[in-house]
């Protein structure tokens, strides 16, 4: 096995005291960063990255920054969960799926265990892909080159048939979400034809509604309105505060065996595709309500449903790299900063980069392993102590809340007026919760909606363009049949149940 | 080992910044952080070109304030001149260009235009390079425009970076140039259209050199032009035994059609000319380094790098041909 000895070669120009110690750093800050709301690894990857230039002068010291940055958002991956479950204010654009349940589960005080399982399952996820990625990576680069334009759409397609239906709403109120979701989503400049659409000449809508200004005020300060409404306390502050919790919740895990499966392999294959963390942890989270034998009970805080999104995020966040590697594409933003600093450090990202600096890739890959670790060390030991911030009275963390969601609604793009947006998406929030309308197709909407509409027009543009190039190879057909499928799967189902009644009174009678 | 150089490196930008202090004095100096916009996302072109120079200042103690690189993409671009150009007079902001300086208002109606903000200097021209798969039968441009004729209209298809924009622009240059007709697919990044490329999904791109070099080097794309009126002097072998200075012009092809892309500073409307002077010596300082060197050869960037008057009337020339390709093409803002 020639990739078992490349990667002990890695792992001897990772495991310096040095690089250690550059994980160590690394993983704190990006958890930090994860933790505040709008301030994402891309961010902190770009503000971290002049830093990495000279490091990257010495003999290895690419590799040395390299290490630096990427366990930044190794971080930011696990850091992304903690405030979904503790506050329902998703830390990053992944973590919105694992408010579902793990918000519910820190409510019946259950914090420990859900931040156990969240970052459990996360590195389960980057575990499995970065084994992906050391044995298979050929194979990969090769799949992802079969994505054109009716691929990409017929993925998309599949998450939104994964996450439809599963919300708790009625029909008509999911429609509307997710319409609104589309219609937010149209704001701005259009790819395909260059103009700009639904701006009304105001500047401050050229740059459309960011994704993640809506969850912040959507989730965090809707939240918090409620909160100041029912009584100014946090529920679920009675949470126990010890490292048992740890090993309790790790009894637990091993029955959701095929949820971890099936969620790295979304995850995996998003990543690597590319479509990216978010996509992968909502198409997880909704495939997992439909297979799983508790599929009735997602939502109300199982351990489950926080196990699905946090695994395929962390596939999908850790796989997106070998796109980067092998092809120059990055599979998320984070992934697009780490490529600017491959370049600029002189390197080439391509496919002949694990050619001609085999010490780097090799050296890269060997810090996945080692950077997860000490990631999952770091945050395990630090459970207690997040689950501790929800006995802090309400009246002191609420007004720390708003200001932080403030300050990350302000650093997605450097603009005050995304702060006002943020708090009329907070109003929007606390209205949708009275009314009983779902959020989450709203989210998904906005975050696909976009991407959806791309790939869709450029596989439609030229005469040839027609709904047919969807099923137009095994791939695409595959895919697109597969979503279709799941998008009908309740009216089959029900008409199966009924075929099946008719059958038993034909039998009965 | 790595603890030991490090701390060289350290010692050496302590020593460095030690020599700084003794640099003659400015008749102007930043008197607080300066703000380098970006008109457009991380990752990109324009945006690494940012964060090397801010890297490059930092690394050589070139300014005593800091510089942070603030990306302000959206409406293609028209977030971050409309900041500029609403910051007159503040000589704390700086933004790099790309062609969509002019394409942007052109193409949305966005009210601004180069004159509303004060010329700096040129750091470099990006290039455009006609690619095709390496199973394409066409070896030349010539071959594969010929084919495109032949194929008919719609059969074809070009992929770029966004709409409306440079790529679109070259892709209708070619076809008036030519008579061939192309499917122009926009992605959202140069990255990107390269890998859709390999992957067979588009016929042709013009990416820059540094957004193909890399599966070019692998054997997955060929290049068969470069829209400039000389060839790339870089002469270094890139893949097999081809340089860039190998690549033929597209004049020299049969196909004569040129367009280069402006990397250039810009400052707030209102400013003075030594907090202009300012930016020009600072980043002329930048052009000399070893690493903004190794960048441009890595880019294969044309290096013309023109500053006061010659800068702005080429600005001004270069508005005029995008106006008169853009109107052509049917681009412009409906009124």
């Amino acid at each position: 096995m020639q990739e078992i000895q490349s990667l002990m070669g890695g792992f001897a120009v990772a495991m310096s005291w040095f690089n250690l110690a550059l994980m160590l750093a690394g993983v704190t800050l990006g958890v930090l960063i994860g933790v505040l709301p709008g301030l994402g690894g891309a961010n902190g990857v770009a503000i971290l990255l002049p830093l990495t230039f000279s490091m990257s002068q010495q003999p290895g010291g690419a590799t040395s920054a390299i290490i630096l940055l990427s366990c930044i958002y190794w971080g930011a991956l696990f850091g992304g969960a903690i405030t979904s479950i503790l506050f329902n204010i998703p830390g990053e654009p992944w973590s919105v799926a694992t408010t579902f349940d793990g918000y519910p589960l820190a409510q019946q005080g259950r914090a420990g265990a859900a931040l156990t399982a969240a970052f459990t399952s996360s590195f389960v996820g980057a575990l499995v892909a970065v084994i992906l990625i050391t044995f298979i990576s050929p194979i990969i680069a090769r799949f992802a080159l079969q994505f054109g334009p009716p691929e990409f759409f017929s993925v998309y397609l599949l998450t939104f048939s994964a996450f439809v239906g599963m919300s708790k709403g009625t029909p008509f109120k999911t429609i509307t979400a997710m319409m609104t979701g589309f219609a937010l989503a149209a704001v701005g400049i259009d790819t395909v034809t260059g103009q700009l659409r639904l701006t009304f000449g105001f500047a401050d809508l050229l740059k459309g509604f960011d994704f993640l200004i809506a969850v912040i005020g959507l989730f965090g300060i809707g939240e918090i309105l409620l909160t100041i409404e029912e009584g100014l306390e946090f529920k679920g502050a009675q949470a126990k505060l010890n490292m048992r919790v740890v090993l309790d919740t790790w009894k637990e895990l091993p029955k959701y065996w095929k949820t971890s499966i099936r969620s790295s392999a979304v995850g995996c294959m998003m990543g690597i595709v590319p479509g990216g963390a978010t996509p992968a942890s909502f198409m997880s989270y909704g495939l997992a309500k439909k297979m799983s034998r508790d599929g009735e009970k997602f939502g109300t805080g199982i351990v489950e449903g926080v196990v699905a999104p946090e695994t395929a995020a962390h596939a999908a966040g850790t796989s997106a790299l070998l796109p980067m590697l092998t092809l120059g594409v990055p599979g998320s933003p984070t992934a697009a900063v780490l490529l600017g600093g491959l370049l600029i450090w002189g390197l080439q990202p391509g496919p002949l980069l694990f050619v001609e600096k085999p010490d780097f890739v090799w050296g890269l890959i060997a810090s996945m392993y080692l950077g997860n670790i000490v990631g999952l060390i770091v945050v395990l030991t630090c459970v207690p102590l997040f689950a501790a911030i929800l006995r802090v009275p309400f009246s002191i963390i609420a007004p720390v809340i708003l200001v932080i969601c403030a300050i990350g609604a302000y650093t997605v793009h450097n603009s005050m007026f995304d702060v006002w947006l943020m708090l009329v998406f907070g109003i929007a929030g606390y209205v949708f919760k009275k009314l009983d309308y779902p959020m989450a197709p709203l989210v998904l909407a906005l975050v696909l909606g976009d991407r959806a509409e791309d790939s869709f027009r450029q596989t439609m543009l030229g005469p040839e363009g027609s709904l047919g190039l969807f099923f137009s190879n095994p791939l695409v057909g595959t895919i697109t049949g597969a979503s279709l499928l799941l998008l009908f799967w309740p009216l089959i189902s029900s008409a199966i149940a009924v075929a099946r009644g008719r059958n038993g009174n034909r039998r009965g009678g | 080992m790595e603890k030991r150089t490090f701390a060289k490196g350290l010692l050496a930008a302590v020593v460095a910044s030690a020599f700084s202090v003794f640099t003659p004095a400015f008749a102007w100096e930043p008197t607080k952080t300066v703000e380098f916009i970006v008109p457009a996302g991380t990752g990109g072109g324009a945006d690494q070109m940012a964060r090397l120079t801010q890297s490059i200042i930092a690394k050589h103690n070139l300014m005593k304030q800091s510089m942070v690189v603030v990306n302000k993409g959206g409406g293609a671009g028209a977030e971050g001149f409309l900041e500029v150009k609403g910051a007159k007079g503040d000589p704390h902001k700086i933004i790099i260009t790309l062609s969509n300086l002019f394409t942007t208002p052109l193409a949305t109606g966005v009210p601004f235009n180069w004159k509303d903000l004060t010329p700096v200097r040129m750091l470099a021209l990006d290039q455009f390079v006609l690619w095709v798969n390496k199973d394409n039968p066409a070896k030349t441009a010539k071959e594969y425009v010929s084919a495109v004729k032949a194929a008919g209209p719609g059969k074809t298809k070009m992929g770029g970076t966004g709409s409306k924009q440079e790529d679109q622009i070259i892709t209708v240059a070619l076809e008036k140039q030519s008579g061939a007709k192309f499917t122009y697919i926009p992605y959202k990044g140069g990255g990107e259209v390269a890998t859709q490329l390999v992957g067979k999904h588009i016929d042709s791109s013009v990416n820059n050199p540094i957004e193909a070099v890399a599966q070019w080097r692998a054997g997955n794309l060929r290049p068969l032009c470069v829209f400039d009126n000389e060839r790339m002097p870089y002469k270094t072998k890139i893949a097999g035994d081809m340089s860039w200075n190998d690549i033929p012009t597209c004049k020299e092809a049969g196909v004569d059609t040129d367009y280069v892309m402006l990397r250039g500073i810009f400052m707030a409307g209102g400013v003075t000319p030594d907090q202009v002077q300012y930016y020009v010596d600072l980043l002329e300082k930048v052009r000399q380094t070893p690493e903004w060197k190794k960048f441009m050869e890595d880019g294969a960037f044309n290096q013309t790098a023109l500053t006061g008057k010659e800068y702005a009337d080429w600005v001004a020339k270069a508005e005029s041909l995008h106006q008169g390709l853009m109107a052509e093409a049917g681009f412009l803002a409906k009124k």
